[in-house]
């Protein structure tokens, strides 16, 4: 058979294992639109913003499921709605602002429908039509489903919803370990502190597979490597959920690597001799977590991540906008009882993370730099073999398998 | 030196040029001289018209000495890694929207291009500068304090390089 052969008709992934990633995953339209399906509308939760942004009843943020408009409302102390935002009369959006508050009612602009905090359909605007003439029929009105409505669920100050009656509550999906690394950070009553919105140009399955791997963070960010933060030398490993959508990395300063030579020796780049900072007031963390865990990324399959670098703390969405562009919506967080001192620390480490972060600029960069490397491979496969062919927590990061795990709990959703 | 003392015309003359003094170090690419229009300390930040309309504080930039405008400038240098580009900025007139003693507030509106590699040209911010400028002994005009507040929120891939 001529190899030049079109593959329409080949399965998008036939090696079973998960050592060898196709590239057609980030390149395929029907692929792109099966996931909007199975994982997006799928059994799993998405974030969907912070509890504290939406306060008191009435309250309203918008968001994203994959690339479906949610709005999730306050409608009580302890209840939380979610519902496609989508007017089920012409389509359009209900509510067409970040957030703000309505009291009792989301109104479509477009023809005056009306929906309660829960997103029943409420009123229609002359549905009795005037003078005896026009309006509703009655059993017309009687079969206009409502928006779709997402469940919803808090977990340490974040809210994730979901579409799908199947999935598992959050804890359970979660396990312990990782459910521990979340409330590990998210001790208290969180603020927000700001907002930012990255555009990367390549598929978004490309940035979260750099959240969850362990093994480029100290080689592709100099910062790291040079100022000791997440080198693969330091203490630490990562912890991969039973599923393998989930996960936790770790760096603990270790007294052993602060002399360490093992960088310079394999001649990488990362660790500039020499380099020090003009004003170190930029790195200048302290302890508020109750141990020695520096750095600690975490992610909840399939799009959410929270971020501990020091005491620069950020929850992460990854929204996708077609095949080969993501948006990243950081949110930068404290805490409530921070002192002034702390918000000045947070404020300065803060340098670190988002689009202008001397460490996270370049997992902006480098996700488009794969997208266009592979344009013309759509045939071949990436290697993820470090650390082997599983996907179980090490004691290591030099490692791929929370990356393995990430596609172990994505084929199985998908079912490729 | 008063900068109160220094008559309006006059004023926004040496406005503009420090603006186009500023503008040309970022878009000739000599950043080691960027560091040097603020004093010590000072406040640069990066931020979003709906992050300062919210009062939020973070920055995507966030330097509050001169040594860590230079370490901005060190790492673009030495340490980070990111495709090269360019900018050009085009720097509106500046309003003198307040003066007292040694200081004076000023709004300026700025638009940058930014030039990558491939030859594209795209319009990458628009905003305007919130200044703090402070006449120095010599007679120069120096930033106590600038936050570029971007207009919309999107940032395309990084920003690396200082607007």
């Amino acid at each position: 058979m001529d190899s030049f052969e079109p593959q329409h008709n080949q399965p998008l992934w036939a090696d079973p294992g998960l050592t060898r990633i196709p590239y057609r995953i980030y390149q395929d339209p029907a692929n792109y639109a099966a996931e909007q399906r199975r994982l997006f509308e799928g059994p799993c939760w998405h974030f969907a913003c912070l509890e504290v942004d939406i306060p008191k009843r009435g309250d309203y943020r918008t968001t994203y499921v994959g690339e479906m408009p949610v709005i999730v409302v306050r409608a009580g102390d302890d209840t939380i709605n979610a519902f496609e935002n989508r007017c089920a009369h012409r389509g359009s959006l209900i509510a067409f602002d970040d957030g703000g508050n309505v009291e009792n009612n989301f109104k479509c602009i477009y023809h005056a429908w009306s929906y309660d905090l829960a997103g029943n359909l409420k009123g229609i605007a002359f549905e009795h039509g005037i003078g005896g003439r026009g309006g509703m029929p009655k059993d017309e009105r009687r079969d206009i489903p409502g928006p779709r409505k997402l469940r919803t669920t808090t977990l340490c100050g974040l809210v994730f919803v979901t579409l799908s009656p199947q999935t598992p509550p959050i804890e359970t999906m979660l396990g312990e370990e990782i459910h521990g690394r979340i409330k590990r950070v998210l001790k208290g009553p969180v603020r927000v502190m700001g907002r930012f919105t990255q555009v990367l140009p390549n598929n978004w399955k490309l940035y979260v597979e750099n959240v969850k791997d362990t093994y480029h963070a100290s080689l592709l960010h100099a910062f790291f490597g040079t100022f000791r933060i997440g080198r693969l030398t330091q203490g630490g490993g990562v912890l991969v959920s039973a599923d393998g959508g989930h996960h936790s990395s770790y760096t603990i300063d270790l007294a052993s690597d602060r002399n360490s030579t093992a960088y310079r020796d394999q001649g990488i780049r990362t660790e500039k001799q020499g380099y020090e900072l003009a004003d170190p007031s930029l790195l200048d963390p302290v302890p508020e977590f109750g141990d020695n865990i520096i750095l600690q990324i975490l992610s909840v399959f399939p799009t959410f991540v929270l971020q501990q670098i020091y005491n620069c703390l950020a929850v992460r969405q990854v929204v996708p906008k077609g095949l080969d562009r993501t948006e990243l919506h950081w949110t930068y967080i404290g805490f409530a009882d921070d002192t002034p001192d702390m918000n000045r620390r947070r404020l300065k480490q803060q340098n670190l993370v988002g689009p202008a972060g001397y460490v996270s600029m370049e997992d902006g960069c480098v996700g488009g730099f794969v997208q266009r490397g592979i344009a013309a491979a759509g045939s071949q496969d990436s290697v993820i073999a470090m650390g082997g062919a599983g996907t179980a927590s090490d004691a290591t990061r030099a490692t791929e398998a929370s990356v393995r795990g990430f596609w172990k709990s994505y084929r199985s959703h998908m079912g490729v | 030196m008063d900068a109160g003392s220094i008559p309006s015309s006059d004023l926004t003359f040496r406005l503009v040029e420090l603006n186009a003094d500023y503008a040309r170090v970022i878009d000739e690419q000599r950043l080691e001289a960027w560091p040097d229009f603020f004093t010590d300390p000072c406040l640069y930040k990066i931020t979003t018209a709906d992050n300062f309309a919210r009062g939020m504080e973070a920055g995507l930039v966030y330097a509050d000495s001169r040594g860590m405008l230079q370490d901005r400038v060190s790492a673009l240098r030495q340490v980070n890694i990111y495709e090269q580009q360019r900018y050009r900025h085009i720097v509106g007139l500046p309003a003198i929207t307040g003066r007292e003693d040694s200081t004076i507030t000023v709004e300026t509106p700025f638009l940058v291009v930014r030039i990558m590699r491939t030859g594209s040209m795209d319009l990458f911010a628009s905003g305007r500068y919130l200044d703090r400028v402070a006449a120095q002994a010599d007679g120069r005009l120096k930033l106590n304090e600038r936050i570029a507040v971007c207009d919309g929120s999107r940032f395309d891939t990084l920003l690396a390089l200082p607007l």
